[in-house]
């Protein structure tokens, strides 16, 4: 009896092919060309890349990222709340504070909070319009450049990640709510166990994105002296005068770092999609068209 | 039980319902009828204040519903307090609207823990054995992506019995199944008025409301036309309205 299986002979793909030869190719150009380059020292590479100072640079970045983003996100969690509020005060509050964080440059913001006591000299508590004090400080001792980044990128993280929060919450159906009042449940309990849970799932993906931003964006601390990755490797270079050597140092360890945090990404993607079809398979499938069990 | 007097409910200047009354007394089972528009869903999703309504009073349980009336004045009810009243009307949705991010076991534990404060063993139990009597206990660990729409259905009704309630209320529950697994749904719901529990069932099944129910009102542009027992009502229709409508749906 003649089997009806399905045993065909793959599709070919010569344009395949071919063009993995030509990238191959034109990318060994480009490494050979770094490589020959007079103006890169390898070994200067290789003696900075463990560093001691680079490698605390390292870990001020991701103390920094980690903080800002926790902040960020959490202050994030607030403001899409209070923009999809009924109050229409919490409303304005919330579209004037992301409108302003998202409107002005991240640098001038930086430079703003390292430069607070310019504006301010001193940070007073008293209660205004009367002569009484409790509390005066100058504001350089209170505000160091490392709490001044933080206090800068959370702010701006703030208002990126409030719009990402939003649409996360607006993608579930009203029914979930209404199913969960009609039970009995207050507010505040349906959007932290019926609405935040499903919505992470929409959340991850673009906070990963931000949390990749966010890595990278500690390099502009810099210039109010924060001394992470780059203004390690900045300050190593303007003594040994190897800015690209140590540029390249950086790059390596802000990719390195970017590559790992997929890891995180991975896991929280997988976290909160449980109890839902894999809808990237699922729509993956249906673009490329119909695919056999094999693949 | 509930007691309905002239309920008025309008979406801007769409008047949806235009002054139902309508009294059922504990133990007893209404079907609402009507067509589609008649502002059937509408007034049962006014009985647990998921929408405001603009007339009338809502009493359940002898409890003015979303409001408290103190001499002749009417104050708007916290959130917090609304979502009390709430807690003894049971409701089950057309569309499920089941969390698909927890368990068949977890959709009907989370109430009991969440909102009475019940702890997790008892609410385990609870859920047990409310999945036992609508014929899940092997779906239990399930999530909802993964039941069919009858099953799913049918936890939806274990989630809301999950906080005793003292009425339910069922918005076209077996509306988005496939006929087979209509069935199953129904039974249910028979099992469980024979439990005697006060129900409130917007359906388009005839059999069931002539089987089941004490009372059947038809409602149509926002009035209860007729209403009645079953056999009066679906047999001997004395509205011309009602009439044609039965006679559409048969």
């Amino acid at each position: 009896m003649i089997s009806d299986d399905v045993i065909a002979r793959p599709l070919r793909h010569p344009a395949r092919t071919f063009s993995s030869i030509l990238i191959l190719l034109i990318f060994s150009i480009f490494l050979w060309s770094l490589w020959s380059s007079p103006g890169i020292d390898h070994k200067v590479i290789g003696k900075y890349l463990f560093n001691p100072q680079i490698i605390d640079g390292i870990k001020l970045t991701l103390i920094l990222t980690l903080l800002a983003m926790v902040i960020g996100i959490t202050l994030a969690i607030g403001l899409a709340v209070m923009k999809l509020s009924t109050n229409p005060l919490l409303r304005t509050v919330s579209t004037f504070f992301i409108w302003f964080f998202r409107g002005t440059p991240l640098l001038i913001q930086i430079v703003f909070w390292g430069y607070l006591g310019l504006i301010y000299p001193n940070i007073t508590i008293s209660i205004p319009f009367t002569e009484i004090i409790f509390f005066t400080s100058p504001t350089s001792n209170l505000l160091s450049a490392f709490t001044a980044g933080v206090i800068a990128l959370s702010l701006n993280e703030a208002a990126y990640a409030a719009e990402i929060v939003r649409a996360g919450l607006i993608s579930i159906d009203v029914g979930q709510s209404e199913a969960a009042k009609s039970l009995g449940m207050r507010n505040q309990f349906i959007l932290k166990k019926i609405v935040l849970p499903q919505a992470m799932r929409v959340i991850v993906p673009p906070m990963g994105n931000e949390t990749i931003s966010m890595l990278k964006n500690t390099s502009l601390l810099a210039v109010i002296a924060v001394m992470e990755l780059y203004a390690r490797a900045s300050q190593i270079s303007s003594q040994n005068l190897a800015q690209v050597e140590l540029l390249v140092v950086a790059a390596f360890w802000y990719l390195v770092m970017t590559t790992v945090l997929a890891v995180p990404q991975a896991y929280l993607e997988k976290k909160y999609g449980r109890g839902f079809a894999s809808t990237t398979d699922s729509h993956m499938r249906f673009i490329r068209g119909a695919r056999s069990d094999k693949t | 039980m509930l007691e309905a007097r002239n309920v008025k409910k309008s979406f801007g200047t769409l008047a949806v319902l235009n002054g139902i009354t309508l009294t059922i007394d504990a133990g007893q089972v209404l079907c609402l009828l009507g067509p589609s528009g008649s502002g059937k869903s509408t007034f049962l999703r006014c009985i647990n204040h998921l929408e405001k309504i603009n007339g009338g009073r809502i009493y359940v349980d002898g409890e003015l519903m979303g409001y408290k009336e103190k001499g002749e004045e009417l104050y708007e009810m916290k959130p917090s307090d609304i979502a009390n009243q709430r807690k003894k009307i049971g409701m089950v949705f057309q569309k499920f609207n089941l969390f698909p991010h927890l368990t068949a076991l977890d959709n009907v534990m989370i109430a009991p823990m969440g909102v009475v404060g019940l702890p997790k063993p008892a609410a385990r139990t609870l859920a047990l054995e409310l999945l036992e009597r609508v014929g899940l206990t092997d779906k239990a660990n399930v999530y909802p992506a993964q039941l069919s729409g009858g099953q799913q259905q049918r936890v939806a009704i274990a989630r809301a019995l999950a906080m005793e309630p003292k009425l339910m209320l069922f918005d076209e529950p077996t509306s988005a199944l496939d006929p087979e697994l209509v069935g199953d749904v129904l039974s249910v719901m028979r099992d469980l008025a024979k439990t005697g529990m006060t129900m409130i069932v917007v359906t388009h099944e005839m059999g069931f409301a002539r089987e089941v129910a004490d009372h059947v009102a038809f409602m149509d542009q926002g009035i209860v036309v007729e209403s009645g027992i079953p056999t009066q009502v679906l047999d001997n229709p004395r509205h011309e309205r009602t009439q044609a409508f039965i006679k559409s749906v048969l």
